[in-house]
């Protein structure tokens, strides 16, 4: 057993994408970890920082610090959740008793690929992916959180997974949170740039460090009828389909 | 009623991004700019060293700008110049217009100064019949085309060689058959040659004001700027009150900064330096020479402890040419004289937040911009603070001031969270099966326009936890 993670599921993975939490859960217990998932917790606060209601971030911040602050290690499939917790919770949470909790909290808390290499120099979980995939780099994970090879190193490390470069992988996808509806053609195009990015790879499919990137980006491939799919980090290193296999497509109910 | 600022930019930002022709014009000088600005960075020895160097020189003028702008005053005046201090945009303007009538001048030619469009300058000429030549090219161009610029750097950008050609056989030389661009900057060249010549007043901008040495430092690719201060008898500097630096030697890292995260290039073409009026014994430079100080909202700015840094801008474009949002709606939706990320910080300071606070709230937060930024301001971060500031006074929707707080009361409360949850799937999914996606009914109608639905399982994830747990 290598040790205890405390597994923090952003609200939106939780409600839309469960399966890039459960796929989380299985590559963590894969390696060794032992996985809890405190069921009382619910949100960062992001939607409402990032729209400026800080004023109804802060007892969501709280409240998420009250539920984590006897983890020893948060993980967390969202590198944008993350960066909240790090970077924002000192600021947002300064002038509350929360304040010293937050500090703590923030450097005991990690993005799912941020722990796994450089926190624990994991890079081989026993995946295997026989599939084109091409790699876009979420802001809030590259430059809020300073990931840049992490994702990769896992992906190489991916049994049959061909990695195929991305034009401008470093250019946002255009998701960011309530502007994905305040501004909807703005960030449609944006997206749309993206998706043409994708499709000029030629890669089936393209992965990221955020879900909420690949559910945008997803929603922009289906309005386009576009082949290529996406499928988050945690849904690759989880996979262990054999070479020839079909293309497995993620769990996507049908309304 | 006219529209609003917010309303405007909404419906040009719509077009804008729909348009692919401006898109391909515009990806094609960003991917020729990226190139040079990565070939730049890599000639200095040590590109974090640098901005870190750069920050520190701003920082330290900005934190005593009252102390150098006072030794910048006192060295001009020495060497026989004037140093007028405007409050506001209309104080400028006025003065400028004013001096310009009584010292009897007809035309004027200007190099490129985002200040003058700030302050409205060349409209108060052209009231008072004067004629204004901008003599930039690209300066040149949009002023041919009665718009504003479309980029601080290079304010033509949007517009390819033939749509430029049009323009020159439309408003220069009906004759002209090529558009090859050495042909129409001969035919420019001719136009403003004759300009320069011609006027009694030369308005120019400043890169920066050298404290030490009471120096004005103009940088510019095109010689169009040396013969404003050299030609016409009358030379008037219009600059913001941010751009002084304490010493001559900053600029040794100032200018090859400035340069590479402008254009690439190491350092423009002419690097200027101006210490005043003509002396006796030389043999060019202006006879009168004067400096107008805008402050025009600075100073509030600088009164505030959490943006103050804002007022560090080089105005070097780069955050503009790396902003996804930028590269997408262009510069002339933004509607404001200064455009991209520089320009939706700023512009809620200097015009107002509750007319422009739709700025701050027009990008995704990639921060890509202060991933760039020669001086390293935290531009992204005070996108957030101005989205904070317009919350707190405000200035938002009434509807959306009561969602967040109906989701405040649900993110305290896993059990209302975990109801509320479950009913939006819920509801969600009866409405799309009902065919109603998009309709007025659908609060997901915005996210519906460009994009396919989200996804909504029956069961979220802590339900499934919850189930695989009670089964052990």
């Amino acid at each position: 057993m290598r040790g205890k993670v405390s597994l923090f599921v952003p609200c939106f993975v939780d409600q839309l994408l469960p399966e890039v939490a459960v796929d989380t859960v299985q590559v963590l217990r894969r390696v060794g970890y032992a996985v809890e998932f405190p069921e009382n917790q619910t949100c960062c606060g992001q939607p409402a920082l990032n729209t400026g209601y800080w004023g109804e971030a802060r007892p969501c911040a709280e409240h998420f610090v009250r539920v984590f602050k006897n983890a020893e290690v948060v993980v967390c499939p969202s590198g944008s959740c993350v960066s909240v917790i790090r970077l924002f919770y000192p600021e947002l949470l300064a002038h509350t008793s929360w304040r010293a909790d937050a500090i703590s909290l923030a450097g005991r808390t990690f993005e799912f690929s941020e722990f796994l290499v450089k926190i624990e120099s994991v890079t081989q979980v026993g995946a295997s992916f026989p599939h084109t995939v091409a790699y876009h780099a979420s802001c809030h994970a590259l430059r809020e959180l300073q990931l840049g090879s992490e994702p990769l190193q896992l992906l190489h490390a991916v049994a049959g997974l061909k990695l195929i470069p991305l034009v401008r992988s470093e250019e946002c996808c255009g998701f960011g949170g309530t502007f994905a509806a305040k501004f909807a053609a703005i960030s449609g195009a944006m997206g749309n740039s993206k998706a043409d990015s994708v499709v000029a790879s030629g890669a089936e499919f393209v992965t990221a460090v955020d879900p909420s990137c690949l559910m945008h980006l997803q929603g922009i491939l289906d309005k386009r009828q576009a082949t290529a799919r996406t499928i988050s980090l945690a849904s690759i290193l989880a996979s262990q389909s054999l070479a020839g296999g079909p293309a497995p497509v993620p769990a996507r109910e049908k309304p | 009623m006219n529209p609003t600022a917010a309303q405007r930019f909404l419906e040009n930002a719509a077009l804008k991004s729909a348009d692919l022709v401006h898109r391909e014009i515009i990806r094609r000088g960003m991917d020729s700019y990226d190139a040079a600005h990565l070939q730049g960075r890599a000639r200095i020895k040590d590109w974090e060293a640098a901005r870190a160097r750069c920050q520190e020189i701003k920082r330290e003028a900005i934190d005593h700008l009252d102390r150098y702008l006072l030794q910048f005053e006192e060295q001009v005046v020495a060497r026989g110049g004037q140093v007028y201090w405007a409050a506001n945009a209309q104080e400028a303007s006025s003065y400028v217009t004013d001096l310009a009538l009584r010292l009897g001048v007809r035309t004027v030619v200007k190099s490129k100064s985002m200040v003058t469009e700030e302050i409205h300058l060349s409209r108060a000429l052209e009231n008072e019949g004067i004629t204004v030549w901008e003599t930039d090219l690209g300066e040149f161009i949009v002023q041919l085309r009665n718009e504003g610029p479309y980029h601080i750097v290079t304010p033509a950008m949007h517009l390819n060689r033939g749509q430029i050609a049009n323009l020159f056989r439309e408003k220069l030389e009906p004759g002209i058959t090529s558009d090859d661009p050495a042909d129409l900057m001969a035919v420019a060249r001719r136009k403003l040659r004759e300009a320069f010549f011609t006027a009694e007043m030369a308005i120019s901008g400043a890169n920066f004001l050298v404290a030490d040495a009471g120096v004005v430092a103009i940088s510019t690719n095109e010689g169009n700027g040396r013969l404003c201060t050299s030609v016409p008898r009358i030379h008037v500097v219009v600059t913001g009150i941010e751009k002084v630096i304490p010493r001559l030697e900053d600029l040794a890292v100032l200018w090859p900064v400035l340069a590479t995260s402008g254009t690439g290039q190491g350092i423009t073409t002419y690097s200027t330096m101006i210490a005043g009026p003509r002396l006796p014994g030389e043999i060019d430079g202006a006879e009168q020479f004067y400096v107008v100080l805008v402050d025009n909202g600075r100073s509030q700015l600088l009164a505030d402890a959490e943006q103050r840094e804002v007022l560090h801008c080089i105005r070097c474009g780069a955050c503009l040419n790396i902003c996804p949002v930028f590269r997408h709606v262009g510069g002339h939706t933004y509607g404001t004289t200064y455009p991209g990320p520089i320009g939706s910080v700023l512009t809620p300071h200097l015009n107002g937040i509750r007319e422009f606070k739709h700025l701050s709230f027009a990008s995704s937060l990639c921060g890509a911009c202060s991933s760039v930024c020669p001086v390293k301001i935290d531009l992204h971060h005070h996108l957030l603070q101005n989205r904070r500031n317009a919350t707190e006074a405000g200035a938002t929707a009434w509807s959306e001031r009561l969602t967040f707080r109906m989701w405040r009361l649900a993110m305290v409360r896993p059990w209302l969270y975990v109801l509320g949850g479950w009913w939006m799937r819920r509801a969600l999914r009866m409405l799309y099966r009902l065919g109603l996606a998009g309709t007025v009914l659908d609060p997901m109608r915005a996210w519906n326009r460009h994009r396919g639905p989200v996804p909504l399982p029956a069961e979220s994830f802590r339900a499934r936890w919850r189930k695989d747990h009670a089964a052990k």
